[in-house]
């Protein structure tokens, strides 16, 4: 083997590692507070990524006009909820999360599609867009479901990842896209080229870590996020309401999602469906982590990357296969080494 | 005395099993009301109903107000907390964090004097704050809950089996602090099957049996009651094995 091949591919790998390792850390979170085994991750990457290029291209997203009626929706749904004892206080802040936070990003949206913002502005609205998307999706679809079985909300997860899939096809058509790249400078380490993207990656995938550790280690609200995951019955007599939390993770998973999509669209074309499979490897990296432990999610996501590089420059017919194939000896590892556990009551 | 807590009528049901039949109950401010019975009498499914656990047929009201309508989290902004039976304490956080957490909803000058209190009220507590909860012994558990539950400032304590599974001594302590409590203003419900114990420290105590009330009174006429000499006092250490 060529050590230029050899460290050319360790690069690739480790770049999408990076990117893996964070939709595999949102779906531990999401599954540790909420039960949900999150499908729909890969519909924020791609909308996260096609938002991002479409407003870069001047054309105005559909997801926007999407984030409004789901915020719609959840206002209703909250409104409903709270018919027996109408709080204004709590009325002001469903309708300022789910009407105007939604409409607000929606006319800065159409503005900003009109106006060709650089590649900055395209990313935080994006990333604002998808969020609104995610905070109405755990109201209309999740929270109703909190208290039922894993197995029924792993299914409304399916049924949500088709439907979105199914509005991702609407809103940018079967072609794929790619946006802007964030940094252009690159520069040359030998015989590695580390590309201005590659560093954003990089640096975008350790602060979001050391961010959120920081959020979990320190905060009030990290905390609580974190009893929730811990012992949902004892967050709840400390009053820590399991919809906040859930709030908290789907806000969080959202926006992590659409970061990643924003970073590997400059990278690599996005079609509406591709953030499925993207999805689906930090699910692998989830799995191999067992759906709780984070660090072991992060070093597996590195090893889906780096075993994807490899796989894709020796037998790129198989990359997938090989990819997918590493949790089988995973699965049977853990169901030998793991006593059965029942399933969670609550 | 003004009522604090008055249950009126209650029925809570396990599928078809009803595991509590007709019970009423009050507990006024400043007060504290034991409930003593065997293993499976439905003490704890009445308390985590009162808290809003399992759903509850009947009525409860807390400060004059129907509780119907609250999640346990409203329950629990009123000033209303349970210590559960299994303390639900988060493992794997350390002892200051679950305890700031029992703050969750209150100031953070609230929170700080919580600290303060509970800190006085367990010094040992105080000794482990950057220890796990998952690994801090049986008696110093109890005493986390117990302290976890004080920082949200609650009116009324609901505490389950705080002495299940203790030592002697360390019963002791628990059993004192709940006196202490009292004096400072809160009102305590204890279930327990620890019945001796429970009855020297409680005003009243209400007696269940196979899911209903059987008897209520002052504690200290309960405790010399001949029937509940017979099956709670006498045998209380089997009863409780």
């Amino acid at each position: 083997m060529n050590t230029t091949i050899l460290l050319f591919l360790l690069q690739d790998g480790i770049t999408n590692g990076a990117i893996y390792a964070l939709l595999g850390l949102a779906l531990v979170l999401v599954f540790a507070v909420t039960r949900v085994i999150l499908i729909p991750q890969g519909e924020f990457v791609t909308y996260g990524a096609l938002t991002y290029a479409s407003l870069a291209a001047g054309r105005m997203p559909g997801t926007a006009k999407l984030a409004v009626v789901m915020g719609l929706i959840a206002f209703a749904f909250d409104l409903y909820a709270m018919r027996k004892t109408l709080h204004v206080p709590k009325i002001a802040r469903t309708f300022g999360l789910n009407m105007v936070f939604p409409v607000i990003v929606l006319l800065a949206s159409l503005w900003a599609a009109d106006q060709r913002m650089p590649a900055g502005v395209s990313l935080v609205l994006s990333l604002l867009i998808v969020a609104s998307i995610g905070l109405s999706l755990y109201r209309i679809v999740f929270q109703p479901l909190a208290h039922t079985s894993v197995l029924v909300l792993l299914i409304a997860s399916v049924g949500v990842h088709l439907a979105l899939q199914g509005l991702g096809l609407l809103f940018f058509g079967a072609e794929g896209q790619r946006g802007p790249t964030l940094l252009t400078a690159s520069a040359t380490l030998g015989s590695l080229r580390f590309t201005g993207q590659g560093m954003a990656v990089y640096g975008i995938t350790i602060a979001f870590i050391v961010g959120l550790w920081l959020f979990f280690g320190l905060t009030l609200y990290g905390k609580a996020l974190r009893a929730t995951a811990v012992n949902r019955l004892g967050a709840r007599l400390v009053g820590i309401r399991t919809t906040l939390s859930g709030q908290i993770a789907f806000l969080l998973a959202s926006t992590i999602g659409a970061l990643s999509g924003i970073l590997i669209v400059p990278i690599t074309t996005l079609y509406y469906d591709t953030g499925f499979l993207i999805g689906l490897k930090g699910f692998i990296a989830a799995i191999i982590g067992g759906l709780i432990s984070y660090p072991l999610t992060a070093v597996a996501a590195l090893v889906v990357g780096i075993v994807e590089a490899f796989s894709s420059f020796y037998a790129s017919n198989f990359k997938e296969v090989i990819v997918f194939t590493l949790l089988i000896p995973v699965l049977l590892l853990r169901s030998l080494a793991a006593p059965a556990v029942e399933e969670e009551k609550d | 005395m003004s009522t604090l807590l008055e249950v009126t009528d209650a029925h809570v049901s396990y599928g078809k099993v009803e595991a509590v039949r007709s019970v009423s109950l009050t507990v006024a401010e400043n007060e504290i009301v034991t409930i003593i019975g065997a293993n499976g009498a439905g003490k704890t499914t009445l308390l985590s109903a009162i808290m809003g656990v399992f759903p509850l047929k009947g009525r409860v009201s807390f400060l004059g107000e129907d509780l119907a309508r609250y999640e346990i989290e409203d329950r629990v902004a009123r000033g209303l907390c349970l210590v559960p039976e299994h303390r639900e304490l988060f493992a794997s956080m350390n002892v200051e964090d679950n305890l700031q957490l029992g703050a969750f909803r209150m100031s953070k000058a609230h929170a700080a004097r919580g600290f303060e209190h509970v800190y006085t009220l367990f010094p040992k507590l105080k000794e482990r704050r950057k220890q796990l909860a998952g690994t801090l012994s049986g008696g110093e558990q109890q005493m986390l809950a117990m302290g976890r539950a004080l920082m949200g400032a609650p009116k009324m304590l609901m505490l389950d089996e705080p002495s299940l599974g203790l030592a002697p001594i360390i019963v002791a302590g628990i059993f004192e602090i709940v006196a202490k409590l009292r004096e400072e203003g809160v009102s305590v419900l204890l279930v327990e099957q620890n019945a001796k114990a429970a009855l020297k420290v409680a005003d009243r105590a209400y007696v269940m049996e196979l899911g209903e009330f059987v008897l209520n009174g002052k504690a200290s006429e309960i405790a010399t009651d001949q029937r509940v000499a017979a099956s709670y006092l006498g045998f209380a250490e089997a009863a409780a094995s």
